[in-house]
């Protein structure tokens, strides 16, 4: 029986891959017309799995199954900025429920909700007035991927407090369902030129703890973590073979205990970049690396060939002992549990 | 009437939508309207913000690349390419 399940986006559309024991996988797929998927989520109250996906031919939607795949619906009613401004929309990049609504970020950088299930949907906000708002709508200013705003992370308990990610630019956080939003940069460092004090920042992924006071992020130039919900960072990276990567999941209790894969900036495994040019790739292995100590340590697992988790010894400390376990959840991303 | 066909990849999005069918319109943007009123949400699988068609959506009116303003006759053909590319 599956206990466990796995939305995967690729270019080709959404897989689901389920398990009973974490070992052997079923996958099923490909689902939505293979819409290229930017974002796939499964909503634990209503049993509802909802996509984001952009096709170069029909344009952005979201998707939703009520059956756990097997049947899909789409709609885009809603989703588009004003006739006449200066916002284009090229995607859907981001999907979540968040205590009743459905909040959904495009690119260009706008949050849009719908309070029907993801029937119909409303402009919530652009953004309007926030420093760097003309840089991140700029496509030339743009990471590759212009994603825009890249992910809504609800806080589980406030109803009108969460965060979202603009790609390349910032974390903010609103407390009052998303009318206004602040910066939460603070402490976080950036290796090139600043054009504003507050923005600038290229976040990748935002983990947040059980607690949600306790954060980890992982961005272009280094992991960090927050105590305080992202008011304020400290960087953790040493111990690192590299301060670049994209995953980060923590511990659904621990909250001391994370997950990261650490890449080269070229996207690969640490070791890629610097045999560029080589024809060998051997021992470029992408490798999970956790900390059981908030980033002061690190250890690097790897599964055998016998299928177990292993674990090497730690980088920086020998305070990470604890081995590496499953149960890891993701907040932003596509991992989730079935009811 | 004038005798729309339809792309291959729409009809596994909307239920019901046939490959071929009749629509009594003056224009392309107005048959486009009556297809979205049949099947919700078809507009904006075809046309975006201006408004004007997707940019690998293409209209053929008896065999002449046109817009949402092409007009239409009762006795016209009207095809909706989704453009492919490659080699």
């Amino acid at each position: 029986m599956s206990n466990s399940m796995l939305l995967v986006g690729t270019r080709k559309g959404l897989f689901v891959l389920e398990s009973g024991d974490r070992r052997d996988w079923t996958v099923r797929g490909p689902y939505c017309e293979s819409w290229p998927m930017y974002h796939a989520v499964l909503d634990p109250e209503s049993g509802t799995i909802y996509a984001a996906a952009a096709s170069e031919w029909l344009g952005s939607a979201i998707w939703r199954s009520d059956d756990l795949g097997e049947t899909w619906e789409h709609s885009s009613e809603g989703i588009g900025f004003p006739e006449g401004g200066d916002l284009h929309l090229s995607k859907v990049s981001h999907v979540m429920p968040v205590h009743g609504r459905l909040l959904v970020g495009t690119e260009s950088a706008g949050l849009f909700e719908s309070t029907d299930g993801g029937r119909n949907f409303s402009l919530l906000t652009t953004f309007e007035g926030q420093e760097g708002r003309e840089a991140w709508n700029d496509p030339a200013q743009q990471p590759p991927g212009h994603l825009g705003l890249s992910a809504i992370i609800p806080h589980p308990d406030e109803q009108g407090r969460f965060w979202v990610i603009v790609q390349g630019f910032s974390l903010f956080e609103t407390t009052d369902g998303g009318k206004t939003f602040e910066p939460r940069n603070k402490g976080l460092r950036r290796d090139w030129p600043a054009d504003y004090e507050d923005i600038g920042f290229c976040v990748h992924k935002v983990a947040p703890a059980a607690d949600f006071e306790r954060m980890f992020q992982q961005n272009h130039v280094g992991m960090h973590r927050s105590d305080d919900g992202g008011k304020t960072w400290t960087e953790i990276t040493e111990g690192l073979p590299t301060e670049f990567g994209f995953a980060a999941a923590t511990h659904p209790h621990d909250r001391d205990t994370f997950w990261v894969i650490p890449l080269d900036p070229g996207h690969g495994p640490p070791g890629t970049q610097a045999r560029a040019g080589s024809s060998s790739t051997k021992g470029c292995r992408a490798r999970t690396r956790t900390s059981a100590s908030s980033g002061t340590a690190w250890r690097s697992t790897a599964r055998t060939s016998q299928g177990s988790t292993s674990a090497r010894a730690p980088a920086s400390s020998s305070q990470a002992s604890t081995r590496a376990r499953a149960g890891a959840r993701s907040a932003a991303s596509s991992p989730a549990s079935p009811p | 009437m004038a005798e729309l066909h339809l792309p291959p990849i729409l009809p596994p999005l909307f239920p019901g939508l046939p490959r071929e069918l009749e629509v009594e319109a003056a224009t392309v943007d107005e048959a486009i309207d009556q297809l979205d009123e049949r099947w919700p949400g078809m507009r904006d699988r075809l046309v975006e913000p201006g408004p004007k068609l997707r940019p690998h959506i293409n209209v053929y009116v008896d065999r002449e690349r046109g817009g949402l303003d092409t007009v239409l006759d009762p006795a016209s053909r009207v095809d909706v390419i989704a453009a492919i590319s490659g080699g």
